[in-house]
């Protein structure tokens, strides 16, 4: 790919694409249009409370990584982001969430619209029982695209976009299950992006996959980002150091006395600052491995 | 014991005799017993029926009309009962199919916990193990009885045999549509479908293989079904062709009334009409086995 890279700040920043070059100077630090702003969001299932007044900002054209530990309510944050909570009977969201300045919880908000926009990568690779090509053409299909030239079109440059173009335009019309974790994984993203969405949500991505098929993933995340912005949980700290520009800490908050978890937002800022320089004992304990 | 049969230069690696060796061989034994149980009635029933019913079989029986009893085996055919039953299951497919096939989405897809859905399970239950013959009754007294003399005809048959098959088809598309992964549902979510689409693009084709081969099973059990036939379609000798109209007969229904009748000929064409429905649920096995394999070719 490009030379070894030093350290863990320089491989957060340190891609050969021209447009990252200024970052290399000033690090994450100015931020673009605000694409979501979420203030003290609290999520229930039920009587149970996920996660706790989480505030925080998501900038365009950035890649902003959740971490955590398991139970920290950092996938919960982010379904709440398209709505796919809302297919969870009994899943409530209180406090403000918007999205270019819209109320996603507003009222005749519709989670359909919203997901159209915002689309979503989920951990296991999920292609549909059909041919590739229609895989990625469902997308555009369901939103009555019916002319065949354009599909074809579509559907090319989005095998392009998720890197998977050359590994099987000869077979187009073979079922989305034959291919590989990675090329499946890669296959859910192009279906992704079908639909020219303005935001990709990433759940786990690579965490089924293999090494190499991880960092094929996130040499993709990183070349989506010119024209997406993405928000992407992992449980890997390399990963998130290596594609994010930002970076969000979630612990779990356990009150001893009722006996209750939650989840809440410890801290988040620039990549950088959070791994090299990070405000809270908690997350300097988590990011320096001395706790789990 | 063991280190007696140590192999030279290597570990003893052979299941240990005693108990579990004894367990094993067991199961065994009383697995392929079971099988064995299993084939000889199966085997003898096919065997029985081919060996009485295959010799008076040709294109006359099967398109024949009816001949008094009396008559010997090279007299007439059973043409307007496998007309009727073709006929009948038919339509009773067309009645019941679509109407399971949308229950079962209704129960696993948007019934969810509600009351509603969990009694249509009930009852689609219940429905399961009502005995054929109630179905029977049940359509000779709300549709034969009121409709007087033109109230037998071959679309009461199918009603009552919709009757049956309604929850059969329920019960196994239901099971096909559970399988389908959530997994799949929600990447069509994300990419902003409408439940509706879901269902329609994604869940429906993902099962679809499953609810075929469930509906023709439950055609199959329909076909054979003498029950629900007996107070509905009445008898004739000669073809009906029309469904909605007119008395029927069926081949399920010709063998119990030839059966029991004491001419060696009625006989024959008891054991003839046993073979060719045989046949006719075995070709729709095959075809369900067919379009289930037409419909996976994406799933793997």
């Amino acid at each position: 790919m490009e030379q070894p890279e030093p350290d863990v700040v320089e491989q957060t920043v340190s891609t050969n694409l021209p447009r990252l070059e200024t970052r290399v100077q000033s690090p994450a630090t100015t931020p673009g249009t605000t694409i979501f702003d979420v203030r003290n969001v609290s999520i229930w299932y039920g009587s149970f409370k996920a996660v706790t007044d989480v505030s925080l900002p998501i900038y365009e054209n950035e890649v902003t990584a959740f971490i955590g530990s398991s139970g920290s309510g950092k996938s919960t944050v982010l379904r709440a982001l398209n709505r796919m909570n809302d297919l969870v009977p009994g899943a409530r969201v209180d406090g403000e969430m918007t999205y270019r300045g819209a109320d996603l919880y507003g009222k005749g908000v519709s989670a359909t619209a919203v997901r159209r926009r915002i689309g979503m990568v989920f951990q296991k690779p999920n292609p549909f029982p059909k041919s590739i090509y229609d895989n990625v053409a469902y997308g555009p299909r369901i939103n009555g695209e019916r002319n065949r030239a354009r599909l074809n079109e579509v559907v090319e440059r989005s095998l392009r976009g998720a890197a998977l173009w050359d590994e099987v335009k000869n077979r187009l019309k073979q079922s989305g299950l034959a291919l590989s974790g990675g090329q499946a994984q890669r296959l859910c993203i192009a279906r992704t992006i079908a639909v020219e969405p303005d935001v990709v949500l990433m759940d786990e991505p690579a965490s089924a996959l293999d090494p190499i098929a991880t960092l094929a993933i996130e040499d993709l995340i990183r070349e989506l980002k010119q024209n997406y912005t993405i928000v992407i949980v992992t449980h890997n700290m390399q990963q998130a150091t290596r594609v994010s520009d930002r970076t969000a800490f979630f612990s779990v908050l356990t009150d001893s006395k009722s006996d209750t978890r939650t989840g809440i937002l410890v801290e988040h800022g620039p990549t950088q600052q959070i791994f090299e320089d990070p405000r809270d004992n908690r997350t300097q304990a988590y990011v320096t491995g001395r706790i789990g | 014991m063991a280190a007696v049969t140590t192999a030279p230069g290597g570990v003893d690696l052979r299941e240990p005799s005693g108990w579990r060796r004894a367990k094993s061989q067991f199961a065994t034994g009383a697995m392929w017993f079971a099988f064995v149980c299993l084939l000889v009635p199966l085997g003898f029933v096919l065997v029985t029926v081919i060996a009485k019913g295959a010799s008076i079989i040709n294109w006359q029986f099967l398109t024949a009309g009816i001949p008094p009893n009396v008559l010997p085996a090279n007299f007439g055919g059973m043409g307007p009962a496998v007309l009727g039953t073709l006929e009948i299951t038919a339509f009773a497919a067309v009645i019941a199919i679509p109407l399971g096939i949308l229950g079962a989405v209704y129960l696993n897809e948007y019934g969810g916990n509600r009351p509603l859905a969990r009694l249509l399970s009930f009852l689609s239950d219940v429905m399961t193990g009502v005995p054929s013959i109630v179905m029977g009754l049940f359509i000779y007294t709300i549709w034969v009885i009121p409709n007087g003399l033109t109230g037998l005809s071959g679309m009461a048959g199918s009603f009552a045999l919709a009757c049956l098959m309604l929850p059969i088809v329920i019960r196994s598309s239901y099971e096909m549509l559970r399988l389908v992964p959530d997994s799949l549902r929600q990447g069509s979510y994300a990419l902003g479908a409408t439940k509706a689409r879901v269902v329609l693009t994604v869940v429906l084709p993902s099962a679809i293989g499953g609810i075929v081969s469930g509906a023709l099973l439950a055609v199959a059990r329909a076909a054979g079904e003498t029950a629900p036939l007996l107070f509905t379609i009445g008898v004739v000798t000669a073809n009906n062709p029309n469904l909605f109209s007119g008395s029927n007969t069926a081949l399920s229904a010709q063998i119990w009334l030839n059966a029991s009748q004491p001419y060696v000929g009625a006989q024959a064409r008891a054991w003839g009409s046993a073979l060719t429905l045989i046949a006719i649920t075995f070709i729709l096995m095959i075809v369900a086995r067919l379009v289930t394999a037409r419909f996976n070719r994406y799933s793997r």
